[in-house]
């Protein structure tokens, strides 16, 4: 069995909202609103919500890129957000991300060479000899050449970005790798390229991932476990397989549903989900999803539902399952 | 050929761009009709041409750098690529309507959504103020805007992304148009409410009898509303079919290669079939099949040729050397 690698508790996020000339807070966008989860190692747990959810937040709080407003993120087992600048640091080499769009992540003055030897430079590893050294096995390892090392982002094709992205990641031989849409930005011909190549890292560098997407397409290609993000909470995280298969809370099957499927003989069904999602700011009382739910029931417009454990580790928020 | 008469007809159409770097050739040589009541797809990946057709049909495209070199657009025999600034201004409106990718930036942020529809209204059918605001209101009800009369006094900036492309549907649709292109407009989406904006398509074509000219890079979404597909690569078609004959039996390397590397939602395989390589550069293509590079299947006249077309069956057509 598997050891946590990383155990979330009831962790917030929240951005302040000003008003005026002295912009007073006037409220919160709560974008992360209590969840808690855990990451085991070498496992991937895809996390699954339509934008404004929380997700890349979650991402981001949870590498402490972003300090959490409250909540504890333990990493194999100490609490990384009571961490100093020096502890971080140590952290870095240990929890990396990759980001949606390489484009505006790659330094356009600096060479592929030096944005993936950089890393290596600030945690002070190895001489210069064997940084390049290591960068060329890098640039090798995500399917690039050596030679690219020489060239700059404008050069390459966002694929070939996403690549040296990954390979930037990679560099410090982290453990927990976030990758937040990682190939949404990316044509589907190469999205597969990225797909399968993270895929081969995880299984060659025993990687966890947190994968952060809105294409349950893509999370279900490349999980192992599966949260729902609903405004700032889990509704429901449960294994691959058994989400797919059997999906309890509503807005999980609706999000399912809305899976386009590449095959004109299966007849396109009307949507399901009425409405938009809530605002983060004020979020409905009750269950959240109450106003789109097609199966609310008068509980949920009062009392807000507890993710609660279900059979086989699955876990739901919803009134309908008590 | 079904004996259906082409609403729209684009014949060899080179849509260019002249850049500092090169010419561009976005659009190279693309013939396809479009039919009466018929959803037709245009798909492709980033660079392929799909947008500056649709941009072509209107002669939408930016000028310098891009120019229109060749071909024509023919609406009811009419070549569009040749008439009058007047008569295209005409069929803009009621004819052929366009609606864009992002609604955020086709809206103008400083008059209320109800002026943005009415304007159309106004401009094309010279309708008197009772009347348009009745019509506004009507068409926004008719997108599913909730709260129409109230909210037809908003900016855009008070609506969601859902909504602003409702909003810009409603425009689109002001004066009736015959033939509606849409360009990627679920793309900004996100999931569930991309479902909602493709149920109004998908009622405008069953309730109105709009033909539609639907792009889009999504195969998921194109194999739920299309009668015909037209795939693209590069600046040329490589395949044109009914929807069945595209998903079913896809003739083009192309085609095949971009069905296959679609992740499946119910199994979680080791691995995707990606195509190799990537999206090559339209300065200075290949001279034979511009595919061949990322094809496994090419064959030694793929780099000296350049393929025709090549009727299958019926309504299916490919180009390829593999079936010449």
């Amino acid at each position: 069995m598997s050891q946590k690698l990383v155990e979330v508790e009831n962790l917030k996020k929240y951005y302040p909202v000003t008003a005026g000339l002295l912009s007073r807070h006037v409220a919160d966008v709560k974008a992360v609103d209590g969840v808690s989860f855990n990451i085991m190692e070498r496992e991937t747990l895809g996390l699954v919500g339509e934008s404004g959810c929380g997700k890349s937040s979650l991402g981001r709080a949870l590498l402490r890129l972003e300090e959490p407003t409250s909540g504890r993120v333990l990493y194999k087992g100490s609490d990384i957000t009571t961490w100093h600048r020096r502890q971080l640091k140590e952290f870095r080499k240990e929890a990396q991300m990759i980001f949606q769009d390489p484009q505006s992540s790659l330094d356009p003055r600096m060479t592929i060479g030096d944005s993936i030897g950089e890393a290596l430079l600030i945690h002070g590893v190895g001489t210069e000899k064997e940084r390049l050294e290591k960068v060329a096995e890098l640039l090798q390892r995500v399917g690039l050449e050596p030679e690219h090392a020489a060239r700059y982002p404008h050069e390459l094709s966002g694929g070939q970005k996403q690549r040296v992205g990954i390979a930037r990641a990679l560099a410090v031989n982290p453990k927990l790798v976030v990758a937040d849409e990682p190939v949404s930005a990316l044509d589907v011909s190469v999205q597969a390229q990225i797909l399968n190549l993270i895929m081969d890292l995880q299984h060659e560098l025993g990687l966890a991932y947190l994968f952060i997407a809105h294409d349950l397409a893509v999370i279900g290609h490349v999980s192992d476990r599966i949260a729902v993000m609903y405004l700032g909470q889990i509704v429901e995280l449960a294994a691959r397989k058994e989400l797919f298969h059997h999906p309890l809370h509503p807005y999980t099957e609706a999000l399912l549903s809305a899976v386009p499927v590449p095959d004109p003989h299966q007849k396109r069904k009307k949507t399901s989900l009425p409405g938009e999602v809530p605002s983060p700011v004020e979020p409905p009382p009750g269950c959240r999803f109450h106003t789109r739910c097609p199966r609310v029931m008068e509980l949920c417009r009062q009392e807000p539902p507890v993710l609660r454990s279900r059979e086989g580790g699955r876990l739901v928020s919803c009134h309908r399952y008590g | 050929m079904k004996n259906n008469h082409n609403i729209l007809e684009i014949k060899h159409l080179k849509t260019y761009f002249f850049t500092r770097s090169g010419v561009v050739k976005a659009v190279d040589g693309v013939s396809f009709g479009l039919r009466k009541g018929e959803s037709l797809c245009l798909v492709g990946e980033s660079g392929c041409g799909k947008t500056a057709t649709a941009l072509s049909v209107l002669r939408l495209i930016d000028s310098p750098p891009g120019r229109i070199i060749d071909g024509e657009i023919l609406y009811h025999d009419e070549d569009l690529l040749r008439c009058s600034g007047k008569r295209l201004r005409q069929i803009r409106g009621y004819g052929i309507a366009m609606i864009f990718q992002d609604p955020q930036s086709s809206l103008n942020p400083v008059f209320t959504v109800g002026d943005q529809i009415a304007e159309q209204i106004r401009l094309h059918l010279g309708l008197k103020r009772g009347p348009t605001v009745e019509r506004t209101l009507h068409l926004m009800e008719q997108v599913g805007i909730p709260r129409a009369r109230e909210r037809m006094k908003d900016y855009p900036h008070q609506f969601s992304g859902g909504m602003r492309q409702r909003i810009m549907i409603a425009a689109a649709l002001s004066c009736g148009p015959e033939v509606l292109i849409a360009d990627e407009p679920t793309t900004a989406l996100d999931t569930t409410i991309k479902e909602q904006i493709l149920d109004i398509f998908q009622d405008l074509k069953q309730q109105r009898e709009m033909s539609i000219l639907f792009i889009t890079h999504d195969l998921g979404t194109v194999a739920g509303i299309a009668d015909r597909i037209v795939v693209m690569y590069g600046g040329r078609i490589a395949e044109v079919g009914t929807a069945f004959d595209i998903f079913d039996q896809p003739k083009h390397p192309y085609t095949h290669g971009l069905i296959k590397c679609l992740p499946d939602i119910s199994a979680r395989s080791d691995r995707l079939t990606p195509i190799p390589g990537m999206i090559p550069s339209l300065i200075d293509p290949p001279e034979g099949c511009i595919f061949s590079p990322r094809c496994e299947r090419s064959m030694p006249v793929c780099n000296r040729k350049r393929p025709e077309e090549v009727v299958i069956s019926g309504e299916h057509s490919v180009a390829c050397h593999l079936y010449s």
